[in-house]
């Protein structure tokens, strides 16, 4: 079977009809990670035995004719969700040690439709940045480029599905960390509403952001793991709770009349000339499959930015005051009294950039600074949401670029933390206003590098954004494409 | 904005992160970037808007009181990095 | 110059529910180290709090009973600080929109009423505790407490002596016990007080500048730690000195307080809405439920014993100390042929000596209220005599059993009917004619020398009143 060029769709009846057991397709996928991620740097954590015993129960499990739509598929996911047995390091030195004691409420949604854990993959940092170059195990490769980032900070999952090491990866999302990696990568990433897939088990980094979801080829291979993903959890307060939906159900129906937003403010420099190119010609493509161009303004876009930096900052630094060395995670070796401990254990656990972030949010909300920083910035923040309510008003699906530069390389924007945190302007809104979030592969740019072209839809509108983005699948192939090195 | 040494010391005194002395220009240096972001917030006239904690306006959902967790020590404790008689250790806490 | 105390009240009351205000766990007393720390209370990576309706409840009843203002949308906060036994370096609490806010509570000192105002009452989870017994001089964490429900009630500055702190605090006991909010156990830690206090010189308006007492886990503690606060207090500024605000702690084998080292550094606890947390709403048909079902407040109960039974204050206060002690009184009641005042005797007396002699609270009283009714009714109706009744009431408290039946048994009835009296008399008079010559003749005293004789005669049975009247009519006689 040729993994390289197969949808979750084909994996998943080839499996049903027997053609393929999971063992085969799984030691397929295992075969391709032994083979390729020493180049990229994907996984973490890879434990075939574990993975292969997976695959026989889900082969059994088929052999009763009690398969669903995922059984027997192997999954990669981001290292920030909790699998019990399983190494759950965050991508940080303080939980290397950390063999998770309990399953995050998506893993065990996962299990129970019979899929398998393909594998950990690599991230920033507690989920804190855009190249994956924060991670404590090193940083992720771009399929496309080795010597180019591969977005953050989901980008251990965007490069393994890139890679077709994985036929789908769950990741997560707080300022823009699927659908960057994910344009970055060539691949498709949704975010879902907040709220609709469970917090319950995944790491947090900004709770009030927070949201996991997919990274898959393809828009009907997102729908198809959506559809297991999502689902209401009482262990989650901000979970949400709605009648099951078909995510796939809308594909394939047609897009004529589709009013699409365009931001004036996504479209007035700020993005690089290739990016801009690409997205143009994805709008072309939007126009002869019958869907309208309207005109929005989300006025305070530009101060999105600056908002997500002092709230994700703020939600980080006390989500991170959990890891002190006391009930599991890293102990500093050396240490004198209490302080000492604690400070030496979290100087030591924590990598550059989660400790800026975690005094940035210390100051943010200290005695004197807080009304003057974390007040005014959720202020701000509902002026952005209002933006949204009102640009929905007028259309159905926002759309422009989800980054606006193709893939940068290692090291261009380490040394300026703001450069990297601009890296994520066309995405954090969304987490913003809590609204969903798909990016698609829309050709390529500079130095043949993918651009993908983000849609951002109304609240719980995912389905409608699936379509639009199938849509476009199926006029295009740019989803199709894979790098050199998936092809070997 | 900016921010001095001692404000960066006793913000990382409040977060329980060991600075040590080598680090402290170069995070005042990308601190001073920050601060430069973040403070366009200050040019916002945000007159008469509500603080917005959550996008969605949603309740608090509430749990019901039945006790559902088992004691599961061993397992919790079986990661921990210090522990004897069922307790964690830790250097003596002074009072 | 005379000194004006002012003192503040923070108290925080466990509330009695089975699990965690953000967990599934038990919140049981007594377990096993860490057995009841589940994985949201230990704040593993990843796991989230889910709010406990039965500590709504609680926090809105206790509102309803102070007379406050139960907020219909309130905010959950973060307040940061590292301690090993805070696993997730925030305690969820409530900060500036509180469940619930106002009140008073009304407390009695020297015969003297005050209505003390409160500031607020909110909702948190508790800390687990640090042991520090040796582990080769390290402190041992247990987290079975971590995220016990607490409500924290803040009273003003409204105390003038530690009498009244003691006060305020033991009225405020009474009414969480009463409500059922809190089961009262202060030894176990489900009632904690910290004290503010401060002193200024009588007559000026600025506050003086304040100590943190904390975690004062007894009234007498309270008191000690107060009075020795203020003491210090005054005695610091009579030198010249200056109060520094800061956190102190009781140490009651020196009956002093002593200052908090560790907490003396500029804390800030950077408090933010908890982003876990939605807002909590209250419906008013929330409020009407809990409404509807509270119990008759003590205070109400209280006056309304003055006022139904013609009780004293006092004794109407003795009977509703608590709910068991209001609810064995109010069920003694219709058995003791509704004789409030004889019914408030027994409680107040006999009975509470036999609980206290065994350390007993009343609902583990080994003479039920039915038992106790029998055999005050007999009381009443003269079968027995008060005296016989403690000696039958000691027996009833040993060996169990009711009251007409011991009394049939051991033919303690009361000999009341005036012709068994008369025969009786009659053969003493016979017997003692010189004495009744005395008597007639004018010398009274020898009146009790006919009933002793008389008792004696019936074995202790003669109903004393009723031979009273009998022995005069007779030796008045010709
Ligand atoms: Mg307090
Ligand atoms: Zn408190």
């Amino acid at each position: 079977m040729d993994l390289a060029n197969t949808s979750l769709r084909q994996l998943a009846s080839a499996l049903h009809e027997r053609r393929i057991s999971s063992r085969e397709l799984t030691q397929a996928y295992l075969e391709r990670i032994g083979r390729l991620d020493g180049q990229l740097g994907a996984f973490i954590t890879v434990d075939p035995d574990k993975t292969l015993s997976q695959a026989d129960a889900a082969d059994a499990r088929i052999a009763r004719g009690e398969a669903g739509p995922l059984t027997g598929i192997p999954v990669a996911h981001k290292d920030i969700f909790c699998t019990e047995g399983w190494l759950t390091t965050c991508g940080s030195r303080m939980l290397s040690n950390f063999v998770s004691p309990y399953d995050a409420h998506v893993i065990e949604k996962f299990a129970a439709a019979g899929a398998l854990i393909l594998g950990k993959t690599n991230m920033d940092e507690f989920a804190m940045g855009s190249s994956n170059e924060t991670s404590h195990f090193g940083p992720v490769k771009n399929p496309w480029n080795l010597a180019k980032v591969p977005g953050g900070s989901s980008g251990g999952s965007a490069a393994a599905v890139a890679a077709r090491l994985a036929p789908a990866a769950t990741a997560t999302d707080t300022g823009g960390s699927i659908r960057q990696p994910a344009a970055l990568c060539g691949v498709s990433g949704i975010k879902p509403t907040y709220g609709l897939v469970s917090r319950y088990g995944m790491i947090a980094y900004a709770s009030s952001l927070d949201q996991g979801g997919v990274i898959a080829p393809s828009a009907e291979d997102l729908g198809l793991v959506l559809n297991t993903m999502v689902g209401f959890d009482t262990r989650d307060s901000t979970s949400i709770e709605r009648p099951t939906e078909d995510y796939t159900a809308a594909l394939g129906q047609p897009l004529k009349g589709l009013r699409i937003g365009l931001p004036r403010e996504y479209f007035s420099g700020g993005v690089s000339p290739d990016v801009a190119q690409a997205i143009d010609a994805a709008l072309e493509v939007y126009d002869r499959l019958g869907a309208e161009r309207v005109e929005v303004s989300l006025p305070h876009s530009h101060l999105s930015v600056p908002v997500y930096y002092v709230l994700a900052p703020a939600e980080a630094s006390s989500n991170l005051s959990r890891y002190d060395g006391v009930r599991y995670g890293h102990r500093a070796a050396q240490y004198g009294d209490l302080n000492d401990m604690y400070e030496r254990t979290r100087a030591e656990g924590f990598g550059a950039e989660v400790k800026r972030r975690i005094l940035t949010g210390t100051y943010v909300l200290s005695r004197g600074y807080y009304d003057a920083y974390y007040l005014q910035a959720q202020r701000v923040r509902r002026l952005i949401v209002n933006d949204f309510r009102e640009a929905f008003a007028r259309c159905d699906v926002i759309m422009g670029p989800s980054s606006p530069t193709v893939a940068f390389g290692f090291g261009e924007k380490t040394s300026d933390p703001v450069q990297m945190y601009l890296s994520d302007i066309f995405t954090i809104s969304v987490n913003l206003a809590g609204l969903p979030g798909l990016s698609i592969p829309a050709g390529f740019g500079a130095a043949g590098l993918p651009v993908g072209l983000q849609l951002i839809g109304n609240y719980f509108s995912e389905g409608r954004l699936l379509q639009a983005a199938h849509g476009y699948q199926q006029a295009t192939d740019w989803h199709r494409q894979v790098p050199d090195m998936a092809r070997a | 904005m900016a921010l001095t040494d001692t404000d960066l010391r006793r913000l990382a005194r409040l977060a329980r992160l060991r600075l040590e002395e080598t680090e402290i220009s170069g995070l005042r240096e990308q601190f001073a970037g920050i601060l430069g972001l973040i403070d366009q917030l200050q040019a916002v006239d945000t007159h008469g808007i509500e603080p917005l904690s959550h996008a969605l306006d949603l309740e608090a959902r509430l749990r019901e009181d039945v006790v559902t967790e088992m004691d599961q020590r061993a397992r919790f404790q079986s990661v921990a990095p210090q522990v004897e008689e069922g307790l964690y250790l830790v250097p003596k806490v002074i009072e | 110059m005379d000194w004006e105390v002012v003192i503040g009240l923070e108290t925080h009351a466990q509330l009695a529910t089975h699990s965690k205000i953000f967990s599934g766990a038990s919140t049981a007393f007594g377990a096993a180290p860490n057995a009841q720390a589940s994985a949201v209370d230990l704040a593993l990576p990843g796991v989230l709090p889910v709010l406990n309706r039965a500590a709504v409840d609680c926090a809105i009843r206790f509102g309803l009973s102070t007379g406050a203002t139960v907020a219909s949308r309130s905010i959950f906060a973060r307040k940061n600080y590292f301690y090993p036994d805070l696993p997730k370096g925030y305690q969820i609490s409530q900060y500036e929109i509180p469940v619930v806010s106002g009140g008073t509570v009304t407390i009695e000192v020297e015969g003297q009423a005050r209505t003390i105002r409160l500031t607020r009452a909110h909702l948190e989870e508790d800390a687990g505790k640090s042991l520090h017994e040796d582990f080769h001089g390290l402190s041992g964490i247990d987290l079975n407490r971590a995220g016990t429900p607490l409500l924290e009630i803040v009273s003003e500055p409204d105390l003038r002596s530690a009498a009244e702190a003691v006060a305020y605090a033991r009225a405020l006991h009474r009414l969480v016990t009463w409500i059922g909010i809190c089961d009262g156990n202060m030894q176990e830690g489900s009632f904690r007080c910290d004290a503010n206090v401060s002193v200024r010189p009588r007559g000026q308006e600025e506050l003086g500048t304040r100590c943190e007492i904390k975690n004062l886990n007894s009234f007498r503690f309270l008191e000690k730690a107060i009075e020795y606060e203020i003491r210090r207090q005054i005695e610091l500024i009579q030198a010249g000195g200056a109060v520094v605000q800061e956190t102190r702690l009781y140490d009651p084998d020196r009956d002093e307080t002593r200052s908090m080292r560790s907490k003396e550094d500029a804390q800030d606890y950077r408090y933010f809405p908890d982003p876990d947390l939605l807002p909590l709403s209250i419906e008013a048909a929330w409020i009407d439920r809990v409404r509807a079902e509270l119990p008759e407040l003590p205070d109400a109960m209280q006056q309304r014993f003055t006022d139904d039974f013609g009780l004293s204050m006092y004794d109407a206060g003795v009977l509703t100390a608590s709910r068991d002690m209001a609810r064995y009184f109010l069920d003694l009641l219709p058995c003791a042929g509704n004789d409030a005042k004889l019914c408030a005797n027994w409680v107040s007396g006999e009975l509470a000596a036999a609980l206290h002699r065994e350390s007993l609270e009343i609902q583990d009283s080994r003479v039920s209220p039915q038992q106790l009714g029998g055999l005050l009714k007999r009381v009443q109706d003269g079968t027995i005599s008060g005296k016989m009744a403690k000696e039958l009431f000691d027996v009833l408290w040993r060996e169990g059993g009711e009251a007409d039946a011991l009394i049939e048994a051991r033919g303690l009835k009361q000999i009341s009917d005036v012709s068994s009296l008369e025969r009786i008399v009659e053969a003493l008079m016979a017997e003692h004619p010189a004495q009744v010559a005395e008597y007639r003749a004018g010398k009274e005293k020898v009146f009790g020398f006919f009933v002793g004789r008389a008792m004696k005669a019936s074995g202790g049975r003669a109903n004393p009143e009723q031979l009273n009247v009998v022995l005069k009519q007779r030796l008045k006689a010709e």
